[in-house]
């Protein structure tokens, strides 16, 4: 009973903390969660933070750890104390207790049958569980499964009914056999129960300490695996013994997070039939313990349909986590008086003061004007005031967007390449303004190097002691400050204490983000070119960080599996996003600043709400780790490049895949759409661009309402269509790419002779 | 296959023999057999584990190569201690060791003497990081110039020429040409491909774009035209560019029409210019030459052999045309002979046959001969020795019979000069000393006395040489070029003054090496020291080389300044001394400075702008005059 209610309680609980991004399907958000707090200390207090956002008591999760804290230490008198202080009630902690006395399993079934080990109160779970609702018994197990609590035994214990090993290989053929004899269509959908049962059955046999049955077993079976799963594969391979389990990461994911197939009602039921038929207790096991079987009603689907969406580390995004709406439309334009610039080119020539004549009247501000129905609302995230300078930068945006560069399939951009040359296999990030003025380049070597690719020489202000110098009367004050001496073309900033794996510039060029192996984020400025923040939180290598569009705002993500959201102002982040089964490898802003993507090396790409910290899509489908994510301008798409050399292109509000872009041959590290949107250009360690119609890769694939609901997309090859042009640079992998102002693309890379 | 790879991955661990070894080596013995067992597993998979790890940290990297630090990184994660100063000069810096029914790797730690490692210089300072921009593509095109690859690599021009019909199915076309998607990949070309229709692949084309046209004649004309300066400019750019695939059957067909033209007309310059470009075409590395071999091969060997290849033959020195030819079609065997076309064997019938002919001129004979020995001394050992007898009487014949033509003297004592040149060598290293001239003259005939004495001449310059040799790259303490720079006793009058300018006279480019060169058979390693007097006080500073002697073919040039004080120490006219030498063109050059006695203020910054090289250039540029 307690258990039952414990399970209400934790759901209570869950709804409360919002910003834990517990709806987003996969089900593990709480151990996932507990991993995180457990690991960095510091960030049990910013998740309070972000709870407190919602309005939920912050105190109270705090005071359920001292709690727990007490009742493990047997400090009942304490417990008894507290508990009458803070006036909580006696189930909250007897929860906890229960949980971390094990038997996860309890709830699984919804039955309350605590011990759950026994082949006959299997066979008759899965007896009444066939009969009851399906849609009841899945909801049910996501409730058993958010109660797993991180406690490594906890997790393991799950493995402890084991069958006769030796009769492991018997199971799995049998099935196996099975699956190859059924109808064609039916045939490509279960397949997609290998790889999972050969997991689980493998841990399950390893776990029990049967080394040479498990052996045996990923010998006769790992070859069948699709190959995408080799990286897993490897892993799986090297783990042999039970000591092994603790404390491996991988394992723990494939434990903590149930795995996520798609599979027809049709290719379920016959599924079904044939395991009660055989009494195969072993594998429906695993299937309701470890698989998430989402079914969906309609035509079963094609081999390569579900190759498309396979490959992540945990199966596919559940339908469901797809289905918030996104605002993905962009934000209205602040109204600027933009000056007539008399079209001629001496326009040019007056930067510093424009004359203010009446607003221009062209398409661009018109489209401004109208409110985009799927944009957010312009308050829906507190965006900085717009300052005096951000405005005279917006327009010379304008300005230069008026000389851009209609591009398209009969018109490529042009590519100017900037080598890194003596670079030593050193460089690891770079980015550019995006008036292109700049470029900083991180370096393994732990230092950030900035470097002004106009004549424009980078200067700094000058010292507080030369300052007191100077007329602050002066006009030109501003000019003043500046020192002449020490300007030169590039500066060193000197700060982290290992590689630079992500760096940032800010949308003013004022700030310059930099993200390291030391765990720390860091705020240069560029006025200064000094550091003017670490910021700590991610206690692993932090692998990206990017600026919101608007400035301000900044996300980061890293080894810690965590991205986060922080504010230039807060030394504390404001939003964690945890859910990703592996290292956060890459994070983009939506164009209009509301949502953040994430790649991760578990395959998947994340969309996250910054306003309430929620997962809103995952998109599986890459089969390798995540390293470039793009969004079109108009932020209706996202593409994304991973280690497999594919490119896949998302649209953000269906939630579905529409594209895949073949051809490279190696990790692709960099993705940039033009200024419109036409082209795609992609670089990669192949040291290759690659340009791509994007304009047609969208045109082609009208999702009709059928595509939309399923989920199923079928994706026609035609990357060689798309393929625009192809550039070999002399052996200088492409790392980083640019699209100027006026739609001329700027590469760069590391020279490596 | 994958499953057989797989398999072996799983069952991959580290040898028990290996455990115990190390359990020895940390004052372990006796350790039992399952212990080792169970160790092993377990250490295999923490190594594993962190290889999976150091992966991460590579491909945040953007390498592909694995380093200590990624492995340093992924300990770091582990929250175990890195490996602090693990370096390694070697590849796989283990030893083998076998004894007692063991074998061992182990690491190899020697004893250093401190001395040495204080007494070594400092290493070179590595360059700076810096930015460079180029065109990757404009509007579409990728431009052919040195910073991007060669729109067609060798392997394709290959591809190309070997297998023209190829059938290509339209799916295939994806793997088979990536890289040849670089140029012609316009969107016509992915439209234009019907599905299932079986293409036939090349479709070269056989035009040239306008810009092509005039360089091509701008080209032609420079390289056979009056002007030195601009023949070595195009000859540079033939053996540089990289887009030239298109323009070499024009190429080869000038060549060849050239040496045919040439020949008759007996206008020997034009030859030797012809055979430079042969020999710039050889030395573009992205030229498919084998194609056009077809053409260049006969010209070459005209030149080498043909009766007559100058108006006056007894003044002009058409030896050396002879012997630079020669030397192109010894390279071009080296290169292009396989087994199918056999260019070698077919070369060295061809020399033999009309060498063995009696009728035969001393002009070809000469040229059958150096062609021949250019072979190597394999050939010079079974084909020329044998008849050096037969030679030599026929020498003797001409040279000490009635009065013949001045041209056949001149022809036989060319001939003589040139077998005992390349004979000598040869003989010093097969025949056994002492060298006895009677012997000699048993052996080898009317040559044998004055092959004696050259053998006897080569092998002293032997001996000569290994000791020199030693004692140069005793003073080469470093592989690579260095400049030092280094000022001392610079009084303070001369301080103010601007880095001053150094003439580098004419000469100094003969010392860029020109592999064409013959390999001499034991050059000295080369010291260039040039000697400079400052020209009073005056901004300016000339500076003269006063000795320069010649560089080895493998050696590249570099300059090494030291400054000394001036004869009086009072005097504001310091003497410097530039010495410059030459060292292995393998790296790039650096710049070292050793501190000044005095502190002057003569920044060596500009010089250090001088020799900031961005390292795709030829380190040759280090000669370049600071200024």
């Amino acid at each position: 009973m307690a258990a039952v209610q414990g399970g209400l309680a934790d759901t209570n609980e869950e709804k409360d903390i919002k910003t834990e991004p517990s709806s987003d399907g996969f089900g593990n958000n709480n151990a996932n969660d507990g991993r995180v707090l457990s690991t960095s200390p510091g960030s049990s207090a910013s998740a309070g933070i972000n709870k407190s956002a919602t309005g939920a008591p912050e105190d109270q999760q705090t005071l359920l750890a001292v709690l727990q804290f007490l009742r493990k230490n047997k400090l009942t008198e304490s417990v008894e104390i507290l508990r009458r202080e803070a006036g909580l009630p006696e189930d909250s902690p007897e929860l906890k207790g229960s949980d971390s006395s094990g038997a996860g399993s309890g709830g699984a079934a919804g039955s309350g049958d605590k011990e759950g080990g026994d082949a006959s109160s299997l066979l008759s779970r899965v007896t009444i569980s066939s009969s009851a609702n399906l849609a009841t018994t899945v909801t049910s197990s996501v409730t058993a499964a958010g109660e797993d609590q991180p406690d490594v035994n906890v997790v393991l214990s799950a493995y402890n009914q084991q069958g006769d090993p030796p009769l492991y290989q018997v199971y799995y053929s049998g099935l196996k056999k099975f699956i190859e004899s059924v109808l064609d269509c039916h045939r490509a959908e279960l397949s997609q129960l290998f790889y999972p049962l050969f997991v689980h059955m493998y841990l399950e046999l390893v776990y029990n300490n049967h080394e040479s049955e498990a052996k045996a077993f990923f010998e006769k079976f790992s070859g069948d695996q699709e190959c995408y799963y080799e990286d897993d594969l490897r892993v799986l391979s090297s783990l042999s013994k039970r000591e092994h389990m603790r404390g491996n990461e991988t394992l723990m994911d494939f434990r903590t997070s149930k795995f996520v197939l798609r599979i027809s009602r049709d290719s379920y039921q016959l599924l079904k039939r044939h395991l009660q038929e055989r009494q195969n207790n072993q594998i429906w096991n695993i299937i309701q313990e470890h698989l998430y079987i989402d079914i969906f009603d309609g035509m079963p689907r094609s081999k390569g349909q579900i190759d498309a969406m396979s490959g992540s580390l945990a199966g596919e995004g559940k339908r469901e986590a797809n289905k918030a709406k996104v605002y993905y439309g962009l934000l209205k334009e602040p109204e600027i008086e933009l000056p007539l610039d008399d079209e001629d080119e001496e326009a040019e020539n007056e930067e510093g003061k424009p004359k203010k004549k009446k607003p221009k009247k062209d398409s661009m501000g018109s489209k401004s004007k109208k409110q985009d129905p799927n944009a957010p609302s312009q308050t829906r995230i507190p965006l900085p005031e717009l300052k005096d300078s951000d405005k005279l930068d917006k327009i010379m945006y304008m300005k230069e967007a008026t000389k851009r560069i209609r591009l398209g399939p009969d018109n490529l951009p042009s590519i100017c390449f900037y080598s890194f040359l003596n670079a030593y296999q050193g460089l690891t990030a770079v980015d550019f303004t995006d008036d292109s003025s700049l470029i900083a380049g991180g370096f393994a070597d732990s230092t950030v190097r900035v470097w002004s690719v106009t004549p424009k020489k980078l200067r700094k202000v000058k010292s507080a002691a030369d300052l007191n110098l100077i007329d602050k009367e002066s006009d030109d004050v501003l000019e003043r400050i500046m020192d002449e001496k020490t300007a030169s073309e590039s500066k060193i900033l000197y700060g982290h204490s290992g590689p630079v794996y992500g760096i940032s510039f800010s949308p003013d060029r004022n700030y310059l983000l930099s993200s390291s192996e030391d765990g720390t984020v860091r705020l240069w400025s560029l006025q200064t070119f000094t550091c003017l923040v670490g910021y700590k939180g991610h206690n692993y290598p932090v692998w990206d960080t990017h600026f919101s569009p608007h400035g301000y705002y900044f996300v980061s993500g890293g080894h810690d599996r965590v991205a986060r959201l922080w504010a230039t102002d807060h030394y504390q982040p404001l939003r964690m996003f945890s859910g990703h089964l592996a290292d956060v490898t890459c994070t983009r802003f939506h164009p209009n600043s509301n949502y953040v993507a994430t790649g991760s090396s578990d395959r998947t790409i994340r969309l996250w709400d910054v306003l309430n910290g929620n997962c809103v899509r995952i998109f599986t489908g890459h089969k390798g780790p995540i390293h470039a994510l793009a969004f079109s301008p108009n932020g209706k798409f996202l593409a994304s490049g991973a280690t497999d050399g594919r490119v896949l292109l998302w649209d953000i509000g269906h939630g579905l895949m529409i594209g895949e872009l073949k051809g490279h041959t190696d990790t692709i590290y960099s993705l940039r759409f033009s200024r419109d949107g036409e082209i795609l250009a992609s670089g990669s360690m192949d040291n290759t661009v690659r340009l791509w119609d994007a304009m047609k890769a969208f045109d082609d694939l009208e999702t009709d309402d059928f595509t939309a609901a399923t989920g199923h997309v079928h994706l026609q090859d035609n990357s060689q269509e798309l393929l625009l042009g192809t550039y070999m640079s002399k052996s200088t992998p492409v790392i980083h790419l640019h699209f100027t102002r006026r739609n001329l693309l700027l590469a760069t890379g590391a020279y490596n002779p | 296959m994958a499953e057989e790879r797989r398999q072996k991955q799983c069952s991959v661990s580290l040898p028990t023999e290996s455990m115990k070894a190390m359990a020895e080596s940390v004052g372990v013995g006796q350790l039992q057999e399952e212990s080792c067992a169970a160790l092993s597993e377990e250490v295999s998979y923490r190594i594993k584990e962190i290889a999976q790890d150091a992966l991460k940290f590579m491909r945040h990297g953007k390498r592909r190569k694995l380093t200590t630090n990624d492995i340093d990184n992924a300990l770091k994660l582990k929250n175990v201690e890195p490996l602090y100063g693990f370096q390694s000069q070697e590849f796989i810096p283990f030893r083998f060791a076998s004894g007692g029914g063991r074998e061992l790797y182990f690491y190899e730690e020697k004893e250093v003497d401190l001395s040495d490692i204080i007494n070594t210089p400092l290493p070179r300072v590595p360059l700076d990081v810096s930015l460079k921009a180029h065109w990757l593509s404009i509007e579409g095109v990728q431009p052919s110039i040195p910073e991007n690859p060669p729109p067609a690599p060798k392997e394709q021009q290959k591809v190309e020429s070997t297998e023209p019909l190829k059938v290509v199915k339209p799916g295939q076309e994806e793997e088979g040409t990536i890289q040849g998607k670089s140029q012609g990949a316009t969107p016509a070309d992915g439209k234009g491909k019907d599905k299932g229709l079986i293409r036939l692949k090349p479709r070269s084309t056989h035009e040239l774009s306008v810009e092509q046209q005039l360089y091509y004649k701008e080209i032609t004309e420079a390289c056979v035209g009056s002007c030195e300066a601009k023949r070595a400019e195009a000859l540079q750019s033939i053996a540089t560019d990289p887009g030239l695939y298109q323009m070499l059957p024009r190429f080869s067909t000038f060549i060849s029409e050239g040496v045919r033209v040439n020949v008759v007309q007996n206008n020997l310059a034009l030859l030797i210019y012809l055979m430079r470009m042969v020999k710039a075409l050889m030395d573009n590395p992205t030229l498919y030459l084998e194609k056009y071999l077809h053409e260049l091969i006969p010209a070459v060997v005209t030149c080498i052999v043909s009766k007559q290849l100058c108006l006056r033959p007894d003044v002009d020195n058409h030896w050396a045309l002879r012997d630079f030819a020669a030397r192109l079609m010894a390279q071009s065997c080296k290169t292009f002979s396989t087994t199918t076309n056999n260019i070698q064997s077919r070369i060295t019938k061809t020399f033999t046959k009309s060498w063995l002919d009696d009728k035969t001129q001393w002009t070809t004979r000469y040229g059958c001969i150096a062609g021949l020995a250019e072979l190597g001394p394999d050939v010079i050992k079974t084909l020329i020795l044998p008849r050096l007898t037969v030679e030599g009487a026929r020498i003797k014949a001409v040279m000490e019979g009635p009065v013949v033509s001045n041209i056949d003297k001149i022809g036989a004592d060319h001939v003589q000069s040139l077998l005992l040149k390349h004979c000598a060598s040869v003989i010093a290293k097969i025949r056994p000393q002492p060298d006895n001239m009677e012997q000699y003259r048993t052996d080898y005939g009317y040559l044998g006395p004055m092959l004696c004495s050259h053998v006897m001449k080569a092998r002293t310059q032997a001996a000569l040489q290994a000791q020199q040799v030693n004692r140069t790259t005793l003073t080469i303490t470093q592989p690579r070029p260095t400049l030092t720079v280094s000022q001392s006793g610079l009084s303070g009058s001369a301080g103010s003054r601007t880095p001053s300018i150094i003439k580098v006279p004419s000469s100094l480019t003969l010392m860029t090496p020109r592999p064409g060169t013959p390999s001499q058979p034991s050059p000295p390693a080369t010291k260039y020291i040039v000697m400079a007097t400052s020209a009073g006080a005056s901004s300016t500073q000339q500076y003269e080389f006063t000795s320069v002697s010649f560089a080895t073919s493998t050696l590249q040039p570099l300059v090494k300044l030291e400054s000394g004080s001036g004869p009086g120490l009072t005097s504001s006219r310091p003497m410097q001394k530039y010495i410059v030498v030459s060292l292995p063109s393998s790296a790039s050059s650096s710049l070292e400075t050793k501190s000044s006695v005095l502190p002057t203020s003569i920044s060596t910054t500009p010089l250090e702008a001088a020799m900031k090289l961005d390292r795709s250039e030829s380190p040759g540029a280090s000669t370049q005059s600071p200024h």
